[in-house]
């Protein structure tokens, strides 16, 4: 059991009766007894199965693709490459979450040209059964033409670096370098007087960060099957974290018109941002076109570690200067994250996240997004605040260090609060991180001491936006006074049940009785990714109207059963009264059919984002010095949910965003070699933490409302992942005296750190 | 993946004519946990895959404490370390046994298939080293018995020569005031291989106080599993103190040959070297003292 049974309420908190409750979710009983179809699952007649070819060079041109000898092989069925893609020079997309270059896109699904890091699709095969695909792959003759490849960040921006595009130039403050460059974008942010501002400061301390690249590491490697009818219509299961956009990027890819494209999504094994974008579906799509069968490509654990987004590795320097009294006065950030081999990689946030948690008057940012020979970044919970915050969260700590003020005091001076404005712009609403701060204090953790050698405790703070988007949602009410709700959100952290409780609150039913489902998307009105954290606040929302609709229009039915005028109906705790008369909701959804015939609510919303939701961890560790193996002996997590739906969900967002952090802490990274090839693409070099390497994540949710939604919910799947690495260094520096600043803190790092400060054997 | 014949040989001479008659392209399954995940990667090939577990010599665990252990070669690593008497009198072969993959693949993985593999990593050939193991090998002209220690040749290569075939594991008979251990070093606490490992065997005087007798192997800091004999000839006759056991690992030290990979660099390697053979000798004192 956590810790969190009992959110920190505030005094004024609405009573709920469905929301804090931990009702067995609905799509349990197929998921433990491995009912639930996921992507991979799916077998349709006449099934062909696809295989894709990839790039074994980090860089290289494609001299000449020949499929002859896979075509002479019996039992294959098509063959495809980037020749079969329409061309998308300059042809641009609004996806939703910023414009895209739909060549890039096209491009990391089939290399064009050039292959930009190894892993890259370039062709492939469909056959009638997945080992003849296999065979004829390998018979796919490609001829390359390796170029000098780039892996490092720094290195990739310098002048005389491999450049990967001709058609890319750096954007600064509107304005485009005149000549080709890996940097595609620098951001600028700045407010207040940064050198007056660190004149003012008694202390300035100033440190480099580095972070390697880490993968999302979801279990369920990407699957899709596609089919393209002989009307033209074109259908996909996928496991996607965004239906909707994965119908729209397939149809601008392939010139489609979106109604010709419905995908369907599947139960997702994770996604962790990692499967917003497209790789596998336009490749399905154009092989079943070529052989008129559906085609299934599915993807082993390497090809998603070579193939798919890894968050960008980075390096950082941030610069904070403070008061004798612990107040901060100035900030100075300088960040520069992998794109990956295609621009538009995660700096954005990282710039905005970099400071966010703070009031720091002074503070200037620079951001620089960079192309280099790694698989395109991805999304991946909270993308890019966790590389910032392990640099700022670091510094921070040397500071309070050095002003000799308790780390969760001078975090508590410097809070951002509302009113605070963030250096991009911002100026902060209603938001929690003080209490969060108070909640971590007060904790039974922060209050016992930690004694023995080699033993520390680090706290971090954390900071993610949770955005706000579209859903649609519509729900038709049963005789039987149970509820039909139809969604639109691919289901990753259990929102199925999350959404359907904020209806049942709102109708006043039991969770039970709202049996949710998510929908193709020709079968639900249009619905952003799940993603930023938003679902349970934004199709929770368009939840909660579907409700307020079919409240609505009950009450008319009550009305009409008791000839007043409908105004007069009122709705307390699933009762429709009118003076002297009620009737329950479940007696009236039995009445409907005589009274007008069914109900169907419906909503759809665009709530304004961002719910801002603030973090804190505290960690004890213990360190071998003779290893540099780091134990941790106690973790927990604090955070501000606005309004806990589902308290087990949030603790398990928590804790799983907690694991993920640790990991990239800890030992996850790509290992590349000389020639930019990753050495470690498998679950076994690629070290995620097992059971056996976490303890159990405490929790302590905290509970401040948020003023835009009516339940309070500020979402909470991303900030979890943010404190963790900073948290960790400043355990490791409390229990061995030595600062680590770069990721992952592996053993052999800490053993070498620790013997360069003759601390070790 | 390439489809493949399955056999399942009831004898050793069926085994040794069924490989005979395959040549190289034959590839013997034993728990199959090295070699399933090998074909399924494409990082081998088979025409047929030769199943030796239904061969009775080959899943064998006879025990007798005045002629030792013979280890079939095919018997799951479950089987030693749920023996009460083995796990007692070869401590650091139930080590081994104890850490390779999780339950499930101790349920299923062999001591001859982790030595057949011969991974300069195997976490069961330190141990073979230390208790100074012999394999009994079948072939076409016949049998023959090798030093576990000289059996790995390079990485992934061994002694085996055509159609040749594991078929057992002797081990001595365990002695009065001996003890033993296998420690590895991996980055997280299950699911890793070995960046390094060191088992080690000693034997005290009467008094306990002395080393007599030592044997030690390293595992994954050099292209093949090492036996330090250098090391192990030092110790002889040596006080069984920390300060013994830290000279020892620094002998280990000097011998090792590491690489740098994925899995660590060669002076990280190189360090842990000593750490673990001290560690090792350690716990496999205490051990021969009747303590830990
Ligand atoms: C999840 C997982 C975790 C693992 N963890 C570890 C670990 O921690 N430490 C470790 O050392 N290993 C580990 N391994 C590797 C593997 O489990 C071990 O090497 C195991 O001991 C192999 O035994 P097996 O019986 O399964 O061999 P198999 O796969 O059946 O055979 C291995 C090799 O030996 C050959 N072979 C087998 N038997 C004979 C014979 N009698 N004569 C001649 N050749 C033969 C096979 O042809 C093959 O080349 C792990 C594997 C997995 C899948």
């Amino acid at each position: 059991m956590t810790a969190s049974a009992k959110p920190a309420a505030s005094s004024s908190a609405p009573q709920y009766k469905v929301l804090g409750t931990r009702p067995i979710r609905h799509d349990g009983t197929d998921k433990v007894t491995g009912r639930a179809i996921y992507a991979a699952d799916l077998h349709l007649p006449g099934m062909a199965y696809g295989r894709v070819i990839r790039s074994p060079h980090a860089h290289a041109r494609i001299r000449s693709i020949d499929f002859s000898a896979a075509l002479a092989l019996p039992g294959v069925l098509a063959v495809t490459s980037a020749a079969d893609m329409p061309d998308l020079k300059n042809k641009f997309a609004d996806l939703g979450e910023g414009r895209v270059n739909l060549a890039h896109l096209g491009a990391n699904c089939l290399a064009q040209g050039k292959v930009l890091y190894r892993g890259h699709a370039v062709a492939a095969v469909a056959a009638v059964s997945p080992h003849v695909a296999e065979e004829a792959a390998k018979l796919v003759r490609i001829e390359y033409e390796p170029l000098p490849a780039v892996t490092w960040v720094l290195d990739a921006m310098k002048p005389n670096a491999p450049l990967l595009h001709d058609d890319v130039f750096t954007e600064s403050m509107g304005q485009l370098s005149d000549k080709p460059s890996n940097v595609s974008r620098h951001i600028h942010f700045e407010q207040g007087d940064v050198q007056r501002g660190f004149a003012q400061a008694d202390v300035v301390i100033e440190r480099e960060y580095r972070t390697a690249s880490v993968h999302q590491g979801y279990i369920e490697p990407h699957a899709c099957t596609a089919l393209w009818n002989q009307d033209g219509h074109v259908t996909i299961w996928t496991a996607t974290q965004g239906s909707f956009s994965c119908r729209q990027q397939v149809a601008e890819l392939l010139e489609l018109p979106v109604s010709r494209v419905t995908v369907v999504p599947c139960e997702i094994g994770g996604g962790f941002g990692g499967k917003i974008p497209i790789y596998l579906e336009p490749v399905a799509v154009l092989l079943s076109r070529k052989c008129g069968r559906p085609v299934k490509l599915t993807m082993t654990r390497s090809d998603v570690f070579e193939g798919t987004g890894p968050t960008p590795g980075s390096f950082v320097r941030v610069k904070l200067g403070a008061t004798r009294d612990g107040k901060l006065v100035a900030g100075e950030a300088w960040l520069a994250y992998d794109a990956g081999a295609f621009p538009g990689g995660m700096i954005g946030p990282g710039c905005m996240c970099v400071f966010s948690c703070y009031e720091i008057p002074h503070a200037r940012v620079d951001g620089y997004d960079v192309c280099l020979n790694k698989p395109k970044t991805a999304a991946y919970r909270a993308p890019g605040a966790t590389q910032a915050a392990f640099a700022c969260e670091s510094v921070i700590d040397e500071l309070a260090e050095r002003l000799n003020i308790d780390p969760i005091e001078f975090r508590l001076k410097n809070a951002a609060k509302e009113g605070t404005r963030r250096v991009d712009g911002p100026v902060y609403p209603r938001i929690g991180l003080v209490e969060v701060l108070e909640a971590a204090r007060a904790s039974e953790h922060w209050n016992t001491p930690l004694a023995g050698p080699w033993r520390g405790r680090g706290v971090a703070a954390g900071y993610w936006f949770n955005i706000g988007l579209k859903s649609s949602a519509s729900a038709s009410v049963n005789a039987d006074g149970t509820v039909t709700l139809v969604e639109g959100s691919t289901d990753i952290g259990g929102t199925r049940t999350s959404v359907a409780m904020q209806l049942a609150e709102t109708l006043g039913i039991a969770a039970e009785d709202v049996r949710p489902q998510v929908a193709d998307t020709d079968s639900v009105g249009y619905t952003d990714v799940t993603g930023g954290s938003r679902v349970t606040f934004a199709t929770g929302l368009a939840a909660y109207q579907v409700g307020l609709d079919i409240r609505r229009q009950m009450a008319e039915r009550a009305a009409l059963l008791w000839e007043c005028d409908p105004a007069l109906v009122r709705f307390e705790d699933g009762v429709f009264r009118t003076d002297g008369r009620s009737i329950t909701f479940k007696e009236l959804a039995a009445k409907l059919h005589a009274t007008g015939g069914p109900v169907v609510g419906r909503a759809a919303v665009d709530p304004e984002g961002p719910t801002h939701g603030f973090g804190a961890h505290i960690v004890d560790v213990e360190v071998d010095p003779d290893t540099g193996k780091v134990t941790i002996l106690r973790y927990t997590a604090v955070q501000d949910a606005g309004k806990a739906v589902h308290p087990s969900y949030v603790e398990g967002q928590m804790q799983g965003g907690t694991v993920q952090g640790i990991g990239w802490a800890l030992n996850e990274e790509y290992w590349f070699d000389d020639r930019g090839q990753m050495r470690n693409a498998s679950f076994l070099d690629y070290r995620m933490p097992t059971a056996l390497d976490v303890p159990m994540i405490e929790t302590i949710i905290v509970e401040v409302p948020n003023p835009d939604h009516p339940y309070g919910v500020r979402g909470v799947g991303e900030t979890p992942i943010v404190p963790p690495p900073a948290a960790l260094a400043n355990a490791i520096y409390r229990a061995t005296g030595v600062r680590l600043r770069e990721l992952p803190m592996s053993p052999p790092r800490v053993w070498a750190a620790l013997a360069a400060a003759g601390k070790s054997s | 993946m390439k489809e493949f014949e399955y056999a399942a040989a009831a004898s050793v001479d069926e085994a040794v004519s069924l490989l005979a008659a395959h040549g190289p392209r034959a590839k013997i399954l034993s728990g199959g946990t090295d070699i399933l995940v090998q074909l399924r990667e494409g990082l081998r090939e088979a025409d047929l895959v030769l199943d030796v577990k239904r061969i009775p010599e080959l899943t064998a665990l006879e025990f007798d404490s005045a002629r030792g252990l013979l280890l079939g070669a095919a018997t799951p690593c479950y089987r030693i370390y749920e023996h009460e008497q083995v796990k007692r009198a070869y401590p650091a072969l139930a080590d081994a046994a104890r850490i390779i993959g999780g339950w499930q693949i101790q349920t299923r993985a062999s001591v001859g298939g982790n030595l057949c593999n011969s991974s300069p990593a195997a976490d069961t050939i330190p141990a073979l080293i230390a208790h100074a193991a012999v394999c009994h090998i079948a072939g076409p002209d016949g049998r023959r018995s090798v030093r576990a220690a000289e059996f790995c040749t390079a990485p992934g290569k061994n002694v085996l020569g055509r159609g040749e075939l594991l078929v057992a594991l002797e081990f001595p008979p365990p002695v009065p005031r001996s003890g033993a251990r296998y420690l590895r070093f991996i980055p997280r606490n299950e699911m890793d291989i070995a960046v390094a490992g060191a088992g080690v065997w000693v034997r005290l005087d009467p008094t306990g106080q002395q080393i007599e007798e030592a044997r030690i192997g390293l595992a994954a800091v050099a292209p093949t599993p090492l036996e330090a004999t250098e090391v192990a000839a030092w110790l002889a006759g040596r006080p069984a103190t920390p300060e013994s056991f830290a000279e020892a690992g620094r002998m280990a030290q000097a011998i090792a040959r590491p690489i740098t990979d994925m899995r660590g660099t060669a002076e990280y390697r190189r360090h842990l070297v000593a750490v673990l053979t001290r560690r090792a000798l350690a716990d496999a004192v205490g051990r021969a003292r009747g303590v830990g």
